[in-house]
């Protein structure tokens, strides 16, 4: 017996909403995944990533909205008939029961015959590399291999939809890379449509095959992630990209899309992101690591600098500018507190949006 | 697709929005069985007690209570016991909770306080009744020991009511205080006596201000519990005399009289008592300091 | 902790330990008295009685039908735990979990059984009672008794429910549990200390409830609490030491269930419930 998934061709949210009193925790999130995606909702805390998942599983009804399996409509049954798996931040395992009876949970409510379900839990686990641990009690197992065996009880019951709400925010950071392969690798084995909750860009960027943002309860973007780490389509998203440096400006000249910004002062090329014309007002966005100490000259700003760390290959510091703009900025070598520096802009890397 | 209905919601889940739904449906089993095995008792009460059985108008029972010293007067006698002994137990309490705190094994104490509270007034005033009584182990240990030459008359009488309630309520009020004063943060007391104050001072100014609401609510209470003494009042008590308390009136009226209605009336009488007691030492309280006892992080 | 050491300190210290001692002595002799004096012969003007003898139990057993009234107020009071345990852990479940809109109210509404005292709300309870016909009977008594159980149960199982974490429950639901389900296979197990423990001290707090069912008790219907007072009311008609026989029975009913009880709660949970009280 092989685990399977469940055969359906799409999931679609339609303009699904959720508000609490006056706030809109979600507003119109329409999204619509292919059977075997794998999907991250991105956002910092507070964005409505996780409010939206807990619409899709059921635990928390929509104000609006609906969703859809092919053309069937879910969103108004209860939870437990949805039939999706779940990965929760906590693991929330059941610490009365011993891990066979945790992973068994779902097939036994789904009045599975015992032997099935026994054969089944033993391939969960075996998938998820915890043979023989069955007879412990979660008490008793690390945070790494609770978190396993909170997967293993969401795929047995071969869901047509995993959901993961930051699953891998509890473990320490070593666990935490290890958990991200190993999700990885449970994801091509079975091909479960999985929908994945994470405030870690790097998790999602590595993980998802489509990354959506979210900002204030809204979608900002949906791409896959080279897409989103090279071209952030908004402001939010480049910040939230690692897009550090903002600096606000007056567009100067644009040809194609190059546009060059007067910024603190000095005259800073960078790629449109937006439309912005001469005479906008537009801010230039650039990554620390685009940042760098060079010779005055083009397409350099001078300023002051204020704090510098080693982090490993290099230092990165802050700087100041004479206007008060505060820059981040990589070096290869130490450079000395108060000292006056050039910082270049890597224009082909900066982006520009309208202010 | 394009159905202008399609999103609406279920009755379901809006009802669900207000958080309205299957559990919250659990609440109802009890809920109804209090409002009918208590509320509703409670209203008929009130609504039978102007339904006096003799008739003579609507207020005919309170007219009755208010103008028969037989009957006013158990309310006088009622505080003349719960009063004090609430007043007692609590200033016993205090200083008592304060040290008992401090016990590492404070298990063993605790459990033979709990005793008296759960074996019941019936118990404590049958065991009473021969252990104050002439010949009982209190009297005659007072007089083994020379303090009194003969046995003091404590039973059938004020005093015999008295003892029982302080041995059923005090520890009530013990235990009650304790979890009050095991719930402030230590670190409060510690942080006065670095600022110089005394034990005393201490006291006065940190512990006592924070106690006052939780004072306030254990006195409430254990008043409450002492006003409503009935078995102890008729098996240790004179309870034609001094200790009529007012249930007793109410009880008299119910089962030997069998007029529900003037009982109802006692009833509600007691009740309004209680009530107004309690209304005056929360409004007390309601000057003092209220909040977090925990300390920094509320 | 601060340590005073003057001697001022030492003597307050010593006064407040010699009146915790006054007091617990005396109850423990009271109690004493009551035994001693179910298994004496004759206790008259002596610090002890004359002889021993377990006849008064015998005695007691048959004067006052104690089988009779033993069965009956086992019967009343496992009703009470097991109605009151049905109707106040599903009650707590639903106001841990969810708000809406009224709650405070209905908190209020069960939090008053437990402050009126019985004697109050008991009359106009029991003229209720013998108005629909349940006055005097089994089931009088239970019903009278459930009222202040119920509200017990429910605050005593509230801070226990509100610490599971929510998200297992989510859990569950998510992997196919309706309520009921839920309530088999995952807050039943976890809840069980905490039911055990409220269930424990109802069933200690209906046998000694002496004024609900003296209130609502016809003859065949009186606990042992209510049949103590009786004969101890009617006092002279029996022998003392076949009353205090009595007494000891009780005691030693419930005295065992507070022991059981003390396994999994602390005395001070029995009088100080739930935090809501003091707000």
């Amino acid at each position: 017996m092989q685990l399977a998934s469940h055969p359906f061709k799409e999931l679609r949210l339609d303009r699904m909403s959720r508000t609490f009193g006056a706030f809109n925790a979600l507003h119109d999130v329409s999204l619509s995944i292919r059977k075997g995606e794998f999907i991250a909702l991105l956002g910092p805390s507070g964005c409505g990533k996780s409010t939206a998942l807990n619409c899709i599983a059921g635990l928390l009804a929509t104000t609006d909205g609906g969703i859809y399996i092919d053309e069937k409509r879910i969103d108004q049954l209860k939870p437990e008939d949805r039939g999706f798996g779940m990965v929760f931040q906590n693991y929330a395992l059941f610490p009365h029961m011993t891990v066979n009876q945790n992973v068994g949970f779902g097939l036994r409510m789904r009045n599975v015959p015992k032997a099935e379900i026994a054969q089944k839990v033993e391939n969960a686990l075996a998938l998820v590399r915890l043979q023989g641990q069955g007879h412990k009690l979660p008490g008793q197992l690390s945070g790494g291999q609770q978190q396993r065996v909170a997967i293993a009880r969401a795929i047995v019951i071969e869901p047509p939809l995993v959901l993961m709400d930051e699953p891998l925010s509890n473990l320490d950071a070593k666990l935490r890379l290890e958990m991200r392969t190993e999700i990885r690798r449970i994801h091509n084995q079975l091909g479960a449509t999985t929908i994945y909750v994470t405030h870690d860009q790097d998790e999602a960027l590595s993980l998802a095959d489509r990354v959506v943002v979210l900002r204030e309860g809204s979608i900002r973007q949906v791409g896959v992630p080279h897409e989103l780490y090279e071209k952030p389509a908004h402001i939010d998203v480049a910040e939230f990209m690692g897009f550090r440096n903002h600096m606000p400006g007056k567009v100067t000249g644009r040809t194609g899309d190059r546009v060059t910004l007067s910024v603190a002062g000095s005259t800073i090329a960078g790629m449109a992101s937006e439309d912005v014309k001469p005479g906008d007002d537009a801010i230039l966005m650039a990554r620390g690591d685009d940042i760098a100490a060079a010779k005055a000259g083009p397409q350099t700003l001078a300023a002051t600098v204020e704090t510098i760390e080693y982090r490993g290959r290099e230092f990165v510091g802050t700087a100041r500018t004479a206007d008060g703009l505060e820059l981040i900025f990589h070096s290869p070598t130490l450079t000395e507190i108060g000292s006056r520096i050039s910082l270049s802009v890597n224009a082909d890397r900066a982006l520009v949006f309208a202010a | 697709m394009t159905d202008p209905d399609r999103h609406k919601n279920s009755l379901r889940q809006r009802l669900a929005l207000h958080g309205i739904d299957g559990v919250t449906l659990m609440l109802l089993p009890a809920l109804l069985f209090v409002l009918g095995v208590f509320v509703y008792p409670f209203l008929y009460g009130l609504v039978l007690s102007f339904q006096p059985l003799e008739g003579g108008g609507a207020l005919a029972n309170y007219k009755k209570f208010f103008s028969d010293p037989f009957l006013y007067n158990t309310i006088a006698a009622t505080l003349r016991l719960a009063v004090p002994v609430s007043i007692i137990g609590l200033i016993f309490a205090i200083p008592i909770a304060l040290r008992v705190r401090l016990l590492q094994r404070q298990r063993l104490l605790t459990t033979i306080l709990v005793l008296p509270v759960t074996l019941g007034t019936v118990l404590v005033a049958e065991g009473l009744l021969n252990y104050l009584g002439p010949q009982g182990w209190f009297s005659r240990t007072l007089m083994f020991i020379g303090m009194v030459d003969s046995p003091l008359k404590l039973t059938n009488n004020y005093w015999g009511v008295f003892v029982s309630l302080v041995i059923t309520v005090f520890p009530f009020t013990f235990l009650l205080t304790l979890s009050y004063i095991t719930g402030i943060d230590p670190a409060l007391e510690q942080a006065a006596a670095t600022h110089g104050a005394s034990s005393w001072q201490r006291f006065r100014h940190v512990m006592l201000p924070l106690l006052v609401p939780g004072l306030a609510v254990a006195f409430c209470l254990t008043f409450v519990q002492a006003f409503a003494v009935f078995p102890s009042a008729v098996l240790l008590g004179a309870p034609s005399g001094p200790t009529r308390v007012i249930s007793i009136a109410a009880a008299q009226a119910a089962f030997e009289q069998y007029d529900d209605s003037m009982a109802s009336s006692i009833a509600m009488i007691m009740a309004a008592v209680q009530l107004l007691v309690v209304l005056g030492v929360l409004a007390i309280r309601n000057m003092f300091y209220r909040g977090s006892t925990a300390g920094g992080k509320g | 902790m601060i340590r005073d050491t003057s001697l001022g300190a030492k003597l307050w210290i010593t006064a407040v330990w010699a009146v915790v001692g006054f007091f617990v002595i005396n109850v423990l002799a009271m109690i004493a008295t009551v035994i001693l004096s179910s298994v004496g012969t004759r206790w008259l003007g002596t610090w002890l009685p004359e002889a021993f003898t377990t006849r008064w139990y015998l005695a007691a057993w048959q004067e006052f039908q104690l089988s009779h009234v033993l069965l009956v107020t086992f019967q009343i009071v496992f009703m009470v735990v097991i109605l009151s345990g049905l109707l106040g852990v599903t009650a707590a479940y639903a106001i841990a979990r969810r708000n809406f809109p009224g709650k405070r109210l209905v908190m209020f509404i069960f939090l008053l059984p437990l402050l009126v005292p019985p004697i109050t709300f008991g009359i106009p309870l029991a003229t209720v009672l013998y108005k629909f016909g349940v006055g005097g009977t089994f089931w009088g008594v239970v019903l009278a008794n459930l009222v202040p159980t119920v509200p017990f149960v429910i605050l005593v199982m509230i801070p226990f429910i509100e610490q599971i974490d929510p998200k297992v429950e989510a859990a569950a639901r998510v992997f196919g549990a309706g309520t009921f389900r839920l309530f088999i296979h995952v807050l039943l197990p976890m809840l069980l200390p905490g039911i055990l423990a409220s269930l424990l001290l109802v069933l200690v707090r209906t046998v000694a409830m002496f004024e609900l069912t003296f209130l609502t008790a016809g003859p065949t219907s009186q606990t042992l609490v209510v049949a103590l007072y009786y004969s101890v009311f009617a006092a002279g008609v029996r022998a003392v030491q076949s009353i205090d026989a009595m007494a000891v029975i009780y005691m030693v009913t419930t005295l065992v269930w507070l022991l059981v009880a003390l396994r999994f709660v602390n005395p001070t949970q029995i009088v100080a419930r739930p935090k809501q009280i003091s707000h």
